[in-house]
Formats: C-alpha cells, sequence, structure tokens
C-alpha cells in the first residue's frame, strides 16, 4: 500500500444505487440536461446530443452503460460534463453526491468479486464505512461497443 | 526577432521549398531550360540575401550550389548524383536556417564537406582544373571581409552592384511576378481563425434573429434582417476564401521525397498527382500534411515491390503511387493508391491473432474487408524488416487519429498482387453550409442544399406518382423512375407507412445516382455550421455532423453520400436502373430508320431515307417522253421530270420502269432506279465519303456497304428544270430562312430542298454560331432549328432569340424527332411558334409557308 497522503477531490453521483467518484480535475461541470435530440441509429448507452452554452455535448446514459433498467419515467436526471480528447460529454446518472476530499493512497483495485459491468469502467475502488464507491475511468465509460447499425 | 531576419526567414523557406520541388522536376526533364533559369535565379536571390545579411555559411553554401547550377544552364550534362548533391545542399540550408530562426544568429560550422563536393562537381563540368577551387575561396574572403568591418554600408551597395548585374538575365516574368507579389499581403493564421469564429457566430446569431422573426408574420425588422442576411452570408463567402488553399501545397514535399525513397530503396518510382488544385481549409491541409507523407511513404516501402518482382508478375517495372483529390458532396476526398502487391489479409488476420485482437474464431468468420481495418492499430505491422523509412508501425493509427480529429474517415482498398488504395474522407471545411430542414418521424434532420436537386410533393391525382415495382417504391418523375427510401424507416425510427397517396419527397443527387428520400414534412433552408460528429458517433455513416439550429436545438446533418450507398443496392434502386435501362433501349429503337434500299447503274446498292420517298411507282416504259435530253412522264395530270441517279442508269425503252417519286407542293420528280429491292430499318451511321454529288456517303445496311444516296442533290435538278420550264416565279424577295442542325446529314439535307422551295437559306451547325451570325448582323426572317443539339439546344436557342429584341419577332420552327407532350409544351413555352417531325419535308414547307405568309401580311 502507498504511502503517499495527497488527497484527491471527487464528484460524487449514485447510478442505480451506487456510488461513483469522478476525480473533480476531471469534471466540467454538473448541470441539468434539456431538449436532448435523440441520435438514430447510435449505440442505445448514447442517450443523444444537446446544446450547452453552444457547444454540442453527447449525452451518455450511465444506467444504460453500466447494463441497469432506466429510471422510472418522468423522473429529473442530472448530468456530469467531462471532456475526452476535445470533445464534450455528459453523464446521465440518477443524483447528484456531494464531493468528498480521499486519500490517494486509499485507492484499491478492483475487488475480485466486483459485478463485471462495473469493473468494465472502473479505475478502481474506495471502501467508505459500509459502503463502496466506484472511482469511474471516463476513457473507459466512452469505449461504448458496436452501435447498433447493421449493414 | 529582428523584423528583417524573420521576413528574411520566411521568404528564404518558401524559396527553398520551390527550389526543391522544382530540382525534382527539373531531373527529369534535364531539357526544360525555364525550370532551369527559375532554380538558378532562386538559388541566385538566396544568395544575395544572405550576404546582404551578413550570413557568410548560408552565403558560401549558396554560392557553390549556384556555380554548379550555373554550369547546367551552361550546358554541362546533368547526371543524378550531381542533382542529389545540390538537394542534399538544399537540405544542409534548411538546417542551417531552421537553426538560424532558434538562435538568431548562424550557427558557427564549417561546410568544408558539401562545399569541396560541389567545386569538384563544377570544377569536372566545366573543365577547369580544381585547383581553381582556392583561387575561388580567396575571391570569397576578399569580399567577406570588407562586409565584416564595413557591414552596414558595404553590404547594401555590394547587394546593389550585384543585383544590377543580375537585372539583365532577369526576365519580364520577374518583373510581373513582383507586380503580383505587391498585390498580396500576408496575413497571421492566427487572425484569420479569430475571422472565421466571429463569422461562425455572426451566423449563429443572425440564424436565432432569423428564427424569431420567422415566428411574427409582419414585422419592420424583415427587411433590415434580410439585408443583415446577405451581408453575412458575403462576409462568410470572403472569408472562407481566405482559407481555401490548393491541396497542392501538401503535396509539394512529396515528388523529393518519392525520389529519394526510390533512390533509397533501389525501385523507380512514379508518383502522379492529379486534382492538385483542389482547395481546402488551411487548417485541415496542415493536419493531413504528415498523414499522406506517411502514406506515401507506405507505399513506397511495403507496397510497390521491387523491380525483379515486378517484372516477373507482368508489372512495368517502374512502380506508380498515385494521389488524388477532388470535391464530393461537401467533402474531399483524397486517394492514395498504388499498384503494388497488395494488402495480405492472411498476413493480418495472422497477425490479429497473435496479437491478441481477434480470436482464432472470429478471424476465420471474419470478411477480408474487416480484417483489413486492423492495420490502423496502434503497433500493427506485418512488416518483416522494420526499414527505416515505415516499418516501425507507428504509422496508421496515428494517420487515422490525426483524420479523426478533423471529423473525416479512412478507408482501404486492395487487391493482392495488383495494389492498394486508401481513401481519405475530410469535411470540406469546418464550414457554413445551405441545409433544408426536414422531419421524420417527429425529429429534425438538416440535409445540405448542395444534394437537392428539387422537392415534389406527391398526391392522389399529381402527375408525379410513387409506384411500387415488387414492393420497392419508386417515383415517377417526369418519365424517370428514381428509387425511394423513407428517411424514417432507414433512420429505423419508424416503420414507412404504405402510403402512395400523399408525401413530401426531397430529390437529391449524389455523383449519377439520383434518388428521392421521403420525409414527414418539409420546413424551412438554414444556413447551418457544421459541427463534426462526435468520434464515437462518426461511423454512422448516414450523417455527417450535427448543427445548433437557430431555436438552439441540435440536429443531425444528414450525409447525401451514406444515403446514396444506403440506397444504391437497394431493390428500389435495381427496379428503377431497369426501367432506365428499358427507355434507353426504346430511344436506341427510336433512332432507327427507315431506309429505302435499291439498285442503280451497278450492283452495290443504295439507298434513301424511305421517309423522303413520296411514292414507289413502277411505270410503263412506253410513257416515258424525251424532250430536249430531258425526260419525262405523264404523271397523275401533269409532266413529272425524271432524273438518272447516274450516268450508268439506263432507262428502259419497254416494260416496267421502277421509279421513285418524291413530291412536293404539287410537283414531283422521278428518280430512276434499277430496280427497289426493299425496306429496312437500320440505325444509320453514315460514314461521309469524299465529296460527290449525289452520294451523301456510305453505310452498313443489313451488313451490306450501301451508298447513301442525296436526295438534296436531284430535287433541284428536276425542279429548276421544271420551274425554268413552266416559265418563270413569282417575283419575290426570297425569305431568308436560318437553318440550324448539328447534323451536317440534315443539313446538307434539308438545306436544298428549301432553297428549291424558293428561300435563301443560311445553314449553322450549332445554337452558338447561330446566334452569332444575329451578332454579326446577319438577318433573317425565319429560324428553322434542330431541337435536339449538343450543348444550347433549340429550346434554349429559341428563349435566346425571343429575349433579343431585335430578334424577338423572327418566328422559329423547331424539328424534332421527338413530339412527345412535353416537348411541345416545352416548345410553347419558349415561344417557338410552330414544331415540325424530322423527316416530315412536307410539313416544314407546310409551316414555312405559313410563318411567311404572315410576314407578307405584316409587310
Amino acid at each position: 500500500m502507498s504511502t503517499s497522503d495527497h488527497t484527491i477531490e471527487y464528484v460524487t453521483a449514485t447510478i442505480g444505487g451506487q456510488l461513483f467518484g469522478l476525480p473533480i480535475s476531471g469534471v466540467q461541470d454538473v448541470f441539468m440536461p434539456e431538449r436532448l435530440t435523440r441520435v438514430p441509429l447510435a449505440a442505445p448507452e448514447f442517450a443523444g446530443m444537446l446544446n450547452l452554452r453552444g457547444r454540442i455535448v453527447t449525452a451518455v446514459d450511465m444506467r444504460q452503460r453500466l447494463g441497469l433498467p432506466p429510471v422510472e419515467a418522468g423522473k429529473a436526471r442530472m448530468a456530469i460534463g467531462i471532456e475526452s480528447k476535445g470533445e464534450s460529454y455528459g453523464l446521465l446518472i440518477d443524483a447528484i453526491g456531494e464531493v468528498m476530499k480521499l486519500q490517494a493512497g486509499s485507492l484499491e483495485s478492483n475487488p475480485v468479486n466486483l459485478d463485471a459491468r462495473l469493473a468494465r469502467v472502473s479505475a478502481g475502488v474506495y471502501r467508505l464505512d459500509g459502503n463502496l464507491l466506484v472511482v469511474l475511468d471516463v476513457d473507459r465509460v466512452l469505449d461504448i461497443g458496436a452501435h447498433a447499425e447493421a449493414a | 526577432m529582428d523584423e528583417l531576419l524573420r521576413d528574411f526567414l520566411t521568404e528564404t523557406n518558401e524559396s527553398i521549398d520551390v527550389v526543391d520541388v522544382e530540382l525534382v522536376r527539373f531531373e527529369q526533364e534535364p531539357n526544360n531550360a525555364q525550370i532551369l533559369s527559375r532554380i538558378f535565379r532562386l538559388v541566385h536571390t538566396i544568395k544575395g540575401t544572405c550576404g546582404f545579411l551578413n550570413l557568410p555559411r548560408l552565403e558560401a553554401l549558396t554560392h557553390a550550389a549556384e556555380t554548379l547550377i550555373g554550369n547546367f544552364r551552361d550546358g554541362a550534362p546533368v547526371t543524378g548524383e550531381s542533382v542529389s548533391l545540390i538537394l542534399a545542399t538544399i537540405d544542409r540550408i534548411k538546417v542551417l536556417l531552421d537553426e538560424l530562426e532558434r538562435n538568431q544568429a548562424e550557427q558557427a560550422g564549417d561546410d568544408r564537406d558539401l562545399i569541396e563536393q560541389l567545386e569538384q562537381a563544377a570544377a569536372q563540368v566545366s573543365g577547369a582544373a580544381p585547383a581553381a577551387a582556392p583561387k575561388v575561396e580567396q575571391q570569397k574572403a576578399a569580399p567577406a571581409a570588407p562586409r565584416r568591418t564595413a557591414p552596414a554600408e558595404a553590404a547594401p551597395s555590394a547587394a546593389e552592384a550585384r543585383a544590377k548585374a543580375d537585372e539583365a538575365p532577369r526576365s519580364s516574368e520577374e518583373s510581373a511576378e513582383s507586380r503580383l507579389a505587391n498585390k498580396s499581403i500576408r496575413v497571421h493564421v492566427d487572425t484569420l481563425e479569430q475571422l472565421m469564429t466571429m463569422v461562425s457566430e455572426l451566423v449563429l446569431t443572425r440564424n436565432q434573429l432569423l428564427e424569431i422573426v420567422r415566428r411574427h408574420e409582419d414585422s419592420e425588422f424583415k427587411a433590415p434582417l434580410q439585408r443583415l442576411s446577405n451581408v453575412t452570408a458575403e462576409l462568410q463567402e470572403g472569408v472562407m476564401k481566405t482559407r481555401m488553399q490548393p491541396i497542392g501545397n501538401a503535396w509539394q514535399k512529396l515528388p523529393r521525397i518519392v525520389r529519394d525513397l526510390s533512390n533509397e530503396l533501389g525501385k523507380p518510382i512514379e508518383l502522379e498527382m492529379h486534382g492538385a488544385e483542389t482547395e481546402l481549409d488551411r487548417q485541415v491541409l496542415d493536419l493531413i500534411k504528415d498523414p499522406l507523407t506517411h502514406m506515401v511513404r507506405n507505399s513506397a516501402d511495403h507496397g510497390i515491390e521491387d523491380p525483379a518482382r515486378r517484372q516477373a508478375s507482368g508489372k512495368p517495372e517502374k512502380g506508380t503511387i498515385r494521389l488524388s483529390a477532388w470535391h464530393e458532396g461537401g467533402h474531399i476526398i483524397i486517394e492514395i493508391a498504388d499498384d503494388g502487391r497488395g494488402l495480405d489479409a492472411q498476413r493480418i488476420k495472422t497477425t490479429a491473432v497473435a496479437r491478441g485482437l481477434a480470436t482464432e474464431a472470429e478471424i476465420e468468420k471474419m470478411p477480408d474487408a474487416q480484417a483489413f481495418k486492423f492495420i490502423f492499430t496502434p503497433g500493427f505491422s506485418t512488416a518483416s524488416q522494420v526499414t527505416n523509412v515505415s516499418g516501425r508501425g507507428v504509422g496508421l493509427d496515428v494517420v487515422r487519429a490525426n483524420i479523426d480529429e478533423i471529423g473525416g474517415t479512412i478507408d482501404v482498398k486492395t487487391v493482392p498482387g495488383r495494389g492498394t488504395s486508401f481513401t481519405i474522407k475530410i469535411p470540406l471545411t469546418l464550414a457554413i453550409v445551405s441545409a433544408l430542414i426536414v422531419e421524420a418521424a417527429g425529429d429534425r434532420f438538416a440535409i445540405p442544399q448542395l444534394a437537392v436537386v428539387e422537392l415534389v410533393r406527391v398526391r392522389a391525382n399529381s402527375e408525379h406518382r410513387i409506384e411500387r415495382i415488387k414492393d420497392a417504391a419508386v417515383l415517377r418523375l417526369r418519365n424517370k423512375l428514381l428509387p425511394l427510401v423513407t428517411l424514417k424507416s432507414m433512420l429505423r425510427l419508424a416503420e414507412a407507412q404504405d402510403e402512395t397517396a400523399s408525401a413530401f419527397i426531397v430529390v437529391m443527387q449524389v455523383g449519377n445516382q439520383t434518388f428521392g428520400v421521403v420525409v414527414d414534412a418539409v420546413f424551412h433552408t438554414e444556413e447551418i455550421v457544421v459541427k463534426p460528429m462526435c468520434s464515437r458517433l462518426r461511423n454512422i455513416a448516414l450523417f455527417g455532423g450535427n448543427t445548433i439550429l437557430g431555436d438552439g436545438s441540435v440536429i443531425m446533418i444528414i450525409d447525401p453520400n451514406g444515403l446514396a450507398n444506403a440506397i444504391g443496392s437497394s431493390a428500389a434502386a435495381q427496379h428503377a436502373a431497369e426501367n432506365a435501362r428499358e427507355i434507353e433501349q426504346r430511344s436506341e429503337a427510336a433512332s432507327m430508320e427507315s431506309l429505302l434500299v435499291f439498285r442503280a447503274g451497278s450492283p452495290q446498292p443504295k439507298a434513301v431515307h424511305l421517309s423522303l420517298v413520296t411514292r414507289l411507282e413502277e411505270i410503263d416504259a412506253k410513257t416515258i417522253e424525251g424532250n430536249d435530253g430531258r425526260l419525262m412522264v405523264q404523271y397523275r395530270g401533269q409532266l413529272m421530270p425524271l432524273v438518272m441517279v447516274n450516268e450508268d442508269v439506263r432507262i428502259k425503252d419497254k416494260g416496267v420502269q421502277p421509279l421513285l417519286v418524291f413530291a412536293d407542293e404539287g410537283r414531283s420528280m422521278g428518280l430512276v432506279v434499277d430496280e427497289i429491292v426493299d425496306i429496312v430499318e437500320e440505325r444509320l451511321r453514315i460514314e461521309l465519303a469524299s465529296q460527290r454529288p449525289g452520294v451523301l456517303g456510305s453505310a452498313i445496311v443489313k451488313g451490306q456497304a450501301t451508298e447513301v444516296v442525296d436526295i438534296a442533290h436531284y430535287l433541284p435538278l428536276a425542279f429548276e428544270d421544271w420551274m425554268a420550264w413552266a416559265g418563270g416565279r413569282i417575283e419575290r424577295a426570297p425569305v431568308r430562312v436560318l437553318l440550324i442542325d448539328d447534323a451536317p446529314f440534315f443539313r446538307n439535307m434539308l438545306a436544298p430542298v428549301l432553297k428549291a422551295a424558293g428561300y435563301a437559306v443560311t445553314s449553322a451547325e450549332s445554337a452558338k454560331a447561330a446566334l452569332a451570325l444575329f451578332e454579326d448582323g446577319e438577318r433573317f426572317d425565319i429560324v428553322v432549328t434542330d431541337l435536339d443539339m449538343p450543348g444550347m439546344d433549340g429550346f434554349d436557342l429559341t428563349a435566346a432569340v425571343r429575349k433579343n429584341p431585335r430578334t424577338a419577332s423572327i418566328p422559329v420552327i423547331g424539328l424534332s424527332s421527338l413530339a412527345s407532350p412535353e416537348a411541345i409544351e416545352r416548345g410553347r413555352k419558349v415561344g417557338l411558334h410552330d414544331y415540325v417531325a424530322k423527316f416530315d419535308r412536307q410539313g416544314l414547307i407546310a409551316a414555312l409557308k405559313e410563318q411567311t405568309a404572315d410576314i407578307d401580311c405584316a409587310a
């Protein structure tokens, strides 16, 4: 276990009851997505495109991404804005949590019994009292498989 | 940095690049004095400026190179080694310029190695002994010394002196060049970038305003906003133009690279470049320069086989790498093709498995085309040797990443043993295009206006109809069948309803594919700023980007190419293609002509257009009368002159004499023939023979060489005779007819016919020529024009004649072999006075009479 004791701030969010965290340095903003335009023929993980202060943002439905059932209709969702390779994305989550300061050294690698779907997008976990926080690996989150378009 | 130095670096770098390119060209055309003198001038100028700025190292190097080039100018033979030497010198100069830019001073050092070689080469060539070299050096040292001590004064005067000495060899071309240079101005790329961004913002804001105003029926904002809109559009166009550059700029260095590679690898390779003038955005240009270079290197290194192997497989020893660029549907397409060994699918599949990119099972089932995509994976290289050039496998994935960044795509096609071609497709500019906003399944989409031909509203009884051929929907549009697709079903948003009753169809054209897209609604056109699709969504072929509309919503932009490809193989497309073929066959059938085949005077068959012949007669030879050497026969109450096709024809003195009767306006002529053979349908293709009177030429009719008779030759013989015999004509100023037809056959046939009918005929071979005659002040009373002509057709000509006040009152008669209702309608629209079928000689004469009667009345 490393002895580095610098702290990282994480923006946390709940998706399907599970707590997730993103290093704050990678988070552009948190917003309420409005007027989502669906993208026909795209993989179901892509919830659509939206206009955020003049920028086109690609919305990714985290429930879909994690293979969870969709939210009840009518429930408002929040989005965490991130950037990858110069493009803007919005990760649709159930609810935004608080910003947590956690020790870099306490980050553990994925436990063996971690759900495969979570493991696929996880950069590691933090054990908080009674709770597991899964740190999201943005690149892997965005690595969405073959889309719905057939030949 | 010193302003002077900065300018020097910019200009000299540019000049050096030009020298580089020109040297490679020169090597291929050693006798081209123009290229050589250009090279010499450039190098000479660089030398002069180096001296002026006190850069001794650069000056010495350029001087040595200039001497050698000068020798070429004086007629010395050009060898590969000497060119390589000069190219090496150019490279050294580039290095020195780089150092100069970094340190703002010339790096200390010596270029003895190169200079010696250059001097030796120059000496050998000019025949002077190498001992001359030190003398040259001393001379150089001398002027260098005073310059170092008195840079300010001496330098300008030395430069001046040199400049004056050079004025003589300078051609006028150069001064023209410099005059042109004064009309242009250097602007930093960032400045243009900023301008571009602001224009985009302006366009978006204008769109927002338009959106608002659109909702208010009556608004005083409309007019000024329209003006603003126009100005914005012009501004946008202007700024975009400043950023466009020909792709040739990115290709500039490639001939040199190929040349060097060719030498290094021992394989003769030729680089072909097509479409270098195709323009694209400067930003994009910068980003593709390196990928292109890498791909050309790849082709040279891995693609092209060595000469021995090429010869063994029957290929030309010299390999070819072909670069092509062109615009298509809002994109620029760049193709890099080689005629080398092609990609080895098996090798690629094996490597993929070895690298864990796919399992054995997956590979087994994978089609080759899909396997080829592995070459774009990082680190993937099947090269058995990692050559210095490109085997390191860092290339293609970086290429793809670069192209991805600018919103483009790259694809590869290959034929084993024959070659490989990479196709890069890049959006033309991160640009503003005009788009039609449509709706499908409740969502709006933008279709680039460039690809839209027209909008069609189909209703139950309209002339345009949706038809079903075996389950596939097609649109019948003016006699053409277009394949149809329903946008919402293509996008898998909803099922296409079976509505042949009413629909909105956007007719699009991509390349030579025309098709219709059924949408739920059509809104308006809007100028949109195209934003490339998110990289992870870019492979959806139907979308070419997305945009923010004036009302703030994001919508997808349809990619016309993607649509066209999707339709290309659909059932509807196939039906439409079949139908098109049918129509073609029918029109081919229509261009079959009826010919009367006969014999007269020789066993070789002769033929004449059946439509020209009024009647076939067989008369009793005894009724033939002779008069003054002219033969005649009593025919239907009149005397009909008889004409012989040629002097070999013997008129019968008894029995039945076959005749071809040509009648016109009550006058008849009988053409004496030996035997009437047959009436046939044939597509007539006359090879015009030598200008024998009476013969148009020969053609193959039913497999036999047949002489086609020029009736126009004989009619005047008969008629003139007859006319003279009948005793004079009505005195009248002949009516001037302008006859226009692109086929010499028809001109030759009709003109004499009309002349014989009493008209003064001038012929023109095209609408353009006809209009030119009018321009020249020629006057005519009537125009008779063929309607189907290449270039400007008869309809357009008629419209033009109508438009010009000088000619507007001249009646125009149209000739055509097709008399469809649409054509007649079109004729009426452009102001055609009458419409006559091509072979209807009677009809034409009648029409002319009718029109001239009007003229007489008017007179």
